[in-house]
């Protein structure tokens, strides 16, 4: 069965179709929680509130908008950020912390068992600091191009070409 | 379009992010329906996200999806309860609505048959106005031609008085010598009874010799009560006598209505 029509059994409250799309993205949007959230037990509840709320909002997918993993992303990173944010009471998306990524691949973040940061690192050895920090931005903390770039303090252009070459890297890595 | 150019621009990796415009976004569709290589690399550039989400993530616990499921069942039962409520209510206001149309349009359609009818019965009305007038213009342009005749100067006029039989009764002979024509007014008259009628005679009167001249016949429907006949006698006098329907050869004289004779 193709993802379009998984998409289309789910959207009509297809349990089966559900389950499927639970097993092919839900280990993923647990890690993008966690980059956020930096708490694995806290990521994994919070993983299983998004998938409740997608399954609640399933006729709100609309393909026009955009990919369906991208919704979840979305879904994901706001529900991981008001997390961040009432602990904090910090409002700003940009007072998350970009380092985590860094952090990871440099050694001097003090990661829980739980990740695979040995295969992390790897995914990532050899990217330049810029590169991780712009795919942390972009795909985990849910920057729009111009808040990237003021972020990291490059012209707009730049993040959309930038991007393009670390997610290359990636993909050469991975054979994609 | 350039397709390598488009996917070299980077704004696919963006489209995957969330990070266009929800313009850009429909762009990026379209064109990846439309180009197979487009959506291509989308595939792969997702998968790469997923790749490094994936190497990130503290992993699932084996019963993760039963865990949401049972979550599910607690809040599942409020849509349907919502839309059992709701349908009924939409449903009959639909019936109510089509019927109400329905009702409408009976009316209408009533209202419409009413009008219709109304507007024969005025286009009858007006018709029998029409006719009204055209007899009236008739009966008026009759009578203009019936006065013109009795103005002529080469008529005598001649006054009959009433006779024993009916003293009240008088009648006017106006006769165009010329023409040979007389006309009778016989307004003065009674209406003859069933079975009878009036009949016109021109008299000589040394010795008195009778010629009958007409009947008037149709006396009640003649509403003016004026009547043409032919007289081309040389005549001394006008009488009228009440005779049976048909009239008679001579005059019956115990009936003689009206009488007069011509100036000579």
């Amino acid at each position: 069965m193709d993802l379009d029509t998984l998409i289309a059994r789910f959207k009509n409250k297809d349990m089966l179709a559900f389950e499927r799309l639970h097993d092919m993205y839900a280990e993923n949007i647990c890690g993008v929680i966690n980059t956020i959230v930096r708490n694995p037990e806290r990521a994994q509840e919070i993983c299983q509130d998004v998938f409740v709320k997608i399954w609640q909002h399933s006729d709100s997918y609309d393909a026009s908008k955009g990919r369906f993993f991208t919704w979840i992303l979305n879904i994901a990173r706001n529900a991981a950020i008001d997390e961040v944010r009432s602990k904090s009471h910090k409002n700003q998306k940009k007072n998350l912390q970009i380092d985590y990524f860094v952090g990871i691949v440099e050694g001097s973040e003090n990661i829980e068992g739980k990740v695979d940061a040995i295969g992390l690192k790897k995914l990532l050895k050899g990217l330049k600091e810029k590169c991780i920090q712009l795919i942390e931005l972009l795909y985990f903390k849910g920057f729009t191009q111009k808040e990237a770039a003021e972020e990291l303090n490059i012209p707009i252009g730049t993040v959309k070409t930038r991007n393009r070459g670390c997610i290359s890297q990636i993909r050469k890595k991975l054979k994609l | 379009m350039d397709i390598e150019k488009y996917i070299a621009s980077g704004v696919l990796e963006l489209y995957v992010a969330g990070a266009l415009s929800a313009e850009e976004n429909l762009e990026v569709r379209r064109y990846a329906q439309k180009h197979p290589e487009i959506k291509a690399e989308i595939e792969a550039i997702e998968k790469a996200v997923l790749a490094v989400a994936k190497k990130a993530s503290p992993g699932l616990s084996p019963d993760s999806f039963s865990k949401v499921k049972n979550r599910l069942t607690d809040v599942m039962p409020l849509p349907p309860e919502k839309s059992e409520e709701k349908t009924p209510w939409s449903s009959y206001l639909g019936w109510a609505a089509a019927l109400l149309f329905a009702v409408g349009l009976l009316w209408i359609y009533l209202e419409n048959n009413e009008l219709k009818s109304k507007i024969e019965v005025v286009n009858e009305e007006k018709q029998s106005l029409e006719e009204q007038i055209l007899k009236a213009r008739s009966e008026m342009t009759y009578t203009e031609q019936l006065l013109n005749e009795l103005r002529d100067q080469n008529v005598a006029v001649v006054a009959l008085g009433g006779q024993a039989v009916s003293p009240e009764s008088y009648a006017k002979a106006y006769w165009n010598k010329e023409e040979q024509k007389v006309y009778i007014d016989a307004q003065g008259l009674p209406e003859p009874p069933p079975g009878y009628t009036y009949q016109v005679w021109s008299l000589k009167l040394n010795p008195l010799t009778p010629a009958s001249i007409g009947l008037l016949d149709d006396f009640v429907d003649n509403d003016t009560k004026i009547f043409e006949l032919p007289n081309p006698n040389e005549s001394e006098a006008f009488g009228i006598t009440l005779e049976p329907e048909g009239g008679s050869d001579t005059p019956t004289l115990e009936q003689l209505y009206a009488l007069g004779a011509v100036a000579s």
